[in-house]
C-alpha cells in the first residue's frame, strides 16, 4: 500500500503545486475557479484517454509519438504561461484594483484564465496518463494486494490535493501588494522549468540532438526524484543531471519572458499611472 | 494594450523562431542509421536479459518488447530516458551516444524488482 501511496503522490506533486499556484495567481478573479476546474477536468480526460491510447502515441511518428506529444504539450504550457504573464503585465493591476471589468477587459482576462486552464490541464494530464496507466495494471494483475494498492494510490491522490492546498494558502499569506511580484516571478521560473523539461523530450525523440551531453550532476548531493528535488524540480526547474541544451534553453526561457514582462510593465505603466496608484499598481510595476 | 499585443506576438514568434531554429540545426532521425541496436523483453516483472552491452560513442537504441499485460515504464535518470510501454506493446528507445560505464534503468511502476543494465564497452 505504501508502495502504491509513493508511486502516485510522486505523479502528482508537480500537478499539485502548479495548480496551486495558479488558484494563487487568479485569486478573486471572476470565473477563476470555474476555468481551474475545467482544466482539472478537462486534464483528467485527457489523461485517460492518453492512457488508453498509450500504445497507439509510442508507435507514432516512427516510434517518437510519446515524446514528441510530451513535448509538444509542455512547449504549449510554456506559451501560454508566458502569454499570460505577459498580460497580467500590462491588465492585472487594474483587474485587482478594480475586479469587476466590464466588456474588452472581461473579455482578455477570460482569455487569460482559460490560458491558465489550458496549463492546468497539462500538468493534470501528463501526470495523470502515469497514474491511470498504474491504475491499470492494478486491475489487470488483479488479486488479493489489488484492494491495499488501490486504498494506498488513492491515499496519494489525496495527499497531492494537500499539495495544491498548501502551496495556495502559503501564497496567499503574502501580503496582496506582494503576491503579484512573487506570482510573476513564480510563473516564470516554472515556465523556464517545463521549457527544459519539453526540450528534453526532443532530445529524447532524437529531434534536438545538438548540446546532448550531461552540464553536470549533483544527484549526490540532491536528487530530483527525492520530495525536496521533486518540488525544486517543478518550481525552479531544478534536474540533477540537465543536458547543456537544456540549461540554454531554460536560460533564453527565462531571459525571453523577463524582458518581455518588463517591456510590457514599463510601457503600460506610463499610461495608467494617473488611474489607478494602487499597491498592486506599483507591485507590477516593481514585479521586475 | 497595442504594443502588449505587439510584444506577445513577438515574444511567441522568438519562441517559435527559436525552436524552428533547433530542429534546422540538428539533423532528425540522423541518429538511428547508425546506432547500435540491443534487445530486451519484460516478462515478469523482469528484464530479460537484465543486462545489455554496447559500444562506447555511439548512439545505442533499445528496443523493449513488454511480455506482460500490464504497463510499464522504463526509465533510467543516467540515460536521460522516460518511456511508457503498454502491456502487449513493444517500443524503441533511442539513447544518445555513451561514455563507458554501467547505466541502470528500470520500470518506474516496479522499481523494487525491476531493473536492469545497459554495459557500455
Amino acid at each position: 500500500m505504501l508502495g502504491a501511496l509513493i508511486i502516485v503522490f510522486r505523479e502528482v506533486i508537480e500537478a499539485g503545486i502548479v495548480v496551486g499556484i495558479i488558484m494563487a495567481v487568479t485569486r478573486g478573479i471572476l470565473g477563476a475557479r470555474i476555468w481551474i476546474a475545467t482544466g482539472i477536468a478537462a486534464g483528467v480526460g485527457g489523461a485517460v484517454l492518453v492512457a488508453c491510447f498509450a500504445e497507439a502515441i509510442a508507435n507514432a511518428m516512427q516510434g517518437i509519438g510519446q515524446e514528441l506529444f510530451n513535448g509538444s504539450i509542455l512547449a504549449v504550457a510554456v506559451l501560454m504561461l508566458t502569454w499570460h504573464n505577459i498580460w497580467m503585465a500590462s491588465h492585472g493591476r487594474q483587474m485587482a484594483a478594480e475586479m469587476r471589468q466590464v466588456g474588452e477587459e472581461v473579455k482578455s482576462g477570460s482569455r487569460s484564465l482559460a490560458a491558465l486552464a489550458v496549463v492546468v490541464g497539462v500538468a493534470v494530464m501528463r501526470e495523470g496518463s502515469e497514474i491511470a496507466l498504474f491504475f491499470y495494471g492494478l486491475a489487470v494483475a488483479g488479486g488479493s494486494t489489488a484492494a491495499s494498492l488501490i486504498l494506498g494510490s488513492i491515499l496519494g491522490l489525496v495527499a497531492g490535493c494537500a499539495i495544491s492546498a498548501l502551496t495556495f494558502l502559503g501564497l496567499v499569506t503574502i501580503a496582496p501588494r506582494y503576491l503579484f511580484r512573487v506570482t510573476t516571478v513564480l510563473i516564470t521560473f516554472l515556465a523556464a522549468g517545463l521549457a527544459a523539461q519539453s526540450v528534453l523530450f526532443f532530445q529524447r525523440a532524437g529531434i534536438v540532438t545538438a548540446l546532448s551531453q550531461t552540464a553536470w550532476d549533483t544527484s549526490t548531493i540532491l536528487s530530483d526524484t527525492s520530495l525536496f528535488g521533486r518540488v525544486l524540480h517543478t518550481l525552479i526547474g531544478y534536474s540533477d543531471q540537465p543536458s547543456y541544451m537544456q540549461v540554454v534553453v531554460y536560460g533564453l526561457t527565462l531571459a525571453i519572458i523577463f524582458t518581455l514582462t518588463r517591456a510590457v510593465v514599463q510601457t503600460s505603466g506610463v499610461n495608467t499611472t494617473k488611474r489607478s496608484g494602487t499597491h498592486v499598481d506599483h507591485a507590477a510595476r516593481t514585479a521586475f | 494594450m497595442e504594443l502588449a499585443m505587439k510584444c506577445l506576438w513577438t515574444g511567441k514568434a522568438t519562441i517559435l523562431s527559436s525552436a524552428a531554429a533547433l530542429a534546422i540545426c540538428t539533423a532528425p532521425l540522423a541518429h538511428a542509421q547508425d546506432a547500435t541496436i540491443v534487445h530486451v523483453a519484460l516478462k515478469d516483472h523482469r528484464f530479460v536479459p537484465a543486462e545489455l552491452t554496447a559500444p562506447a560513442n555511439k548512439p545505442v537504441v533499445i528496443e523493449v518488447t513488454n511480455q506482460d499485460p500490464t504497463p510499464s515504464e522504463l526509465e533510467s535518470k543516467t540515460l536521460r530516458v522516460e518511456k511508457v510501454v503498454a502491456g502487449g506493446a513493444k517500443i524503441n528507445v533511442q539513447i544518445r551516444a555513451l561514455t563507458r560505464g554501467r547505466y541502470r534503468f528500470f520500470d518506474d511502476y516496479h522499481e523494487d524488482t525491476t531493473e536492469g543494465f545497459l554495459v557500455i564497452q
